[in-house]
């Protein structure tokens, strides 16, 4: 009798699905291996490129080339004005892109009411992100250097440091607006609950959990801001100087200024100082990411 | 302190039946999802110190009721509610009374337990601070977890997150933290729906000690619970698809479990639908 049974439940499955499953199984195999290829190109031409600036460039870093003025003889040149005008640049557009990308954020999450108008908004926020950087040099230029050149000091430090704010300040803005987002209304409906103004809510529970979202979008526009050339040429961030800047509002230049000014030149020996530039420029980007990594895992791990 | 506070005094100790005081009055009140009406005319007295459960089927309105009154429902983007709840001689939709303030005095507890990423500790303590409290906070935490009947479990590691515990001890954590800020009413949206039967029985034991000290409105799912807990009973209804939700009856829970005057809330308590 239950064998009987078991017949009939086998028929009537074998006349509903047709079961292929090796064919499946291969599929996924075959998926997999593609999905693994994709990764493996990305990483291979990455190491090469590594592989490249490296022995090219590391051999030429010493404690001369860090700590040296650019030179027309090779052996004399280092790369000292643009390590501390990156720096600068860096600790600058981190001052202005970070609050006002947050705040802006917060604003448009929490505050905002949701109508045509800040759709809008929303919609144009993500198409600056995509904005070419020179563009941002050219409205920098005008603004900034010109317009307000009695504030900025013209080709400055704080006029390079506005441009590249304004260049990265849509990815600081969309990473926080995500991590806002992806917070359930439960956490603002308990705040309110005991009785919270808004402001105590966002404060209190809103910023800190979105803290880790936030950061990831500030470590991405920083290593977006401290590559870029073209808003600094615009700009008029100098490919040699002599001094080093001394407040927001002196000249500079910067580590990928540099690195263009040497790979310009005919010389072989300049082209080799220049590899050996990017890999003092991926070694500032690596800290500052660290540092902000570290921060991020600091507030994940506390809860 | 005004209204509630002052009864509450008079009221303690004192048996069911006597000296009764009114802990929040609801006239007309009417809510609204941007133009759909959701619930229409509900007029209830809810007693201090006694325990209030909310009864009917999914979608009658009664998370939206519990909601107005300590204007919670207002937070949700297009929801309005119209009529008039007092909370001692104050209308709490009056252009007057600051939304802030009347949570603060009517806390809430959810569905679902939602504690903040913080410590058990600050979990706790964030309301009273953020609500100015001056006193010992160690010990405002310690008698709040006690009240919730949590703090057992949790002396020992105030640090750890609140997000730690098991659903059951969260939602005891939740309550804990609605009591830290020493509200007069307390209103609880099926607060052991997403909770297994100890955790409910924990959860039940707490509201019983409650209504000593706070006046408890509880909407659940659960019959049985009802009629366990609650001193009055309102049953919600709806009575053609598409209607806004209406008070159908509201009575000593009692009655309402034994002899109820309208039909439907005979049908619903003896489980013939819904």
């Amino acid at each position: 009798m239950s064998h009987g049974s078991t017949e009939v439940g086998r028929r009537q499955r074998a006349s509903s699905f047709k079961s292929s499953l090796g064919v499946r199984h291969t599929l996924d195999r075959g998926f997999t291996l593609i999905v693994f290829g994709a990764t493996l190109v990305g990483l291979v031409v990455l190491a090469i490129l590594l592989q490249d600036v490296a022995v090219d460039g590391i051999p030429l870093i010493d404690w001369h080339f860090i700590t040296s003025f650019p030179s027309v003889v090779p052996q004399k040149a280092g790369i000292l004005p643009g390590l501390v005008g990156s720096l600068w640049l860096l600790g600058l557009t981190a001052l202005f892109a970070v609050p006002i990308g947050i705040g802006a954020a917060v604003y448009l999450e929490e505050y905002a009411p949701d109508n045509w108008l800040t759709r809008m908004v929303e919609i144009n926020i993500s198409n600056l992100a995509g904005v070419p950087s020179i563009v941002y040099g050219l409205l920098a230029l005008g603004m900034f250097v010109q317009l307000l050149g009695f504030l900025t000091g013209g080709r400055s430090l704080l006029s390079g440091a506005l441009a590249l704010s304004l260049l990265v300040l849509p990815v600081i803005i969309i990473a926080t607006r995500e991590a806002l987002r992806a917070i359930p209304d439960t956490v603002r409906e308990g705040g309110y609950a005991l009785g919270a103004t808004r402001w105590e809510v966002i404060r209190g529970h809103l910023l800190p959990m979105a803290l880790p979202g936030a950061l990831t979008g500030v470590i991405l526009a920083l290593s977006r801001a401290i590559g870029e050339t073209a808003p600094l040429i615009v700009v008029g961030a100098a490919a040699y100087i002599n001094f080093l800047p001394e407040g927001p509002r002196d000249r500079f230049t910067a580590l990928p200024m540099i690195i263009f000014d040497w790979a310009e030149r005919p010389q072989k020996e300049f082209i080799s100082l220049a590899a050996a530039g990017i890999v003092v420029l991926m070694v500032v980007l690596l800290l500052a990411n660290m540092f902000a990594i570290w921060l991020r895992n600091r507030y994940q791990r506390r809860y | 302190m005004t209204g509630i506070s002052e009864d509450r005094k008079h009221t303690e100790g004192t048996p069911a039946d006597d000296n009764m005081t009114l802990g929040m009055k609801v006239e007309q009140l009417s809510a609204f999802y941007g133009s759909f009406k959701a619930l229409t005319d509900v007029s209830m007295d809810i007693m201090a110190n006694r325990v209030t459960a909310l009864i009917g089927p999914s979608g009658c309105g009664k998370s939206t009721y519990i909601r107005c009154l300590n204007r919670m429902h207002e937070v949700i983007p297009g929801a309005r509610a119209e009529g008039c709840v007092m909370l001692g001689d104050r209308d709490i939709y009056d252009k007057s009374t600051d939304p802030v303030n009347i949570r603060r005095r009517i806390g809430m507890v959810f569905q679902k337990p939602n504690p903040f990423s913080k410590s058990i500790y600050e979990n706790v303590a964030w309301g009273a601070r953020i609500n100015g409290f001056r006193g010992d906070m160690d010990e405002l935490v310690e008698r709040s977890l006690q009240q919730a009947a949590l703090w057992e479990e949790v002396k020992d590691r105030l640090k750890a997150s609140g997000l730690s515990l098991s659903g059951g001890q969260q939602q005891r954590l939740c309550i804990a933290r609605t009591l830290a800020v020493e509200p007069d009413v307390i209103l609880m949206d099926e607060p052991a729906s997403a909770l297994d039967p100890v955790s409910t029985q924990k959860i039940e034991d707490t509201m019983d000690q409650l209504k000593q000290s706070y006046t408890v409105v509880i909407v659940t799912h659960n019959m049985q619970q009802a009629a366990r807990i609650s001193d009055y009973t309102g049953f919600f209804y709806i009575e053609n698809m598409g209607d806004p939700g209406r008070l159908w009856e509201f009575d000593e829970t009692e009655k309402m479990f034994s002899n109820p005057d309208r039909k439907e809330t005979e049908d619903y308590v003896t489980g013939r639908f819904g």
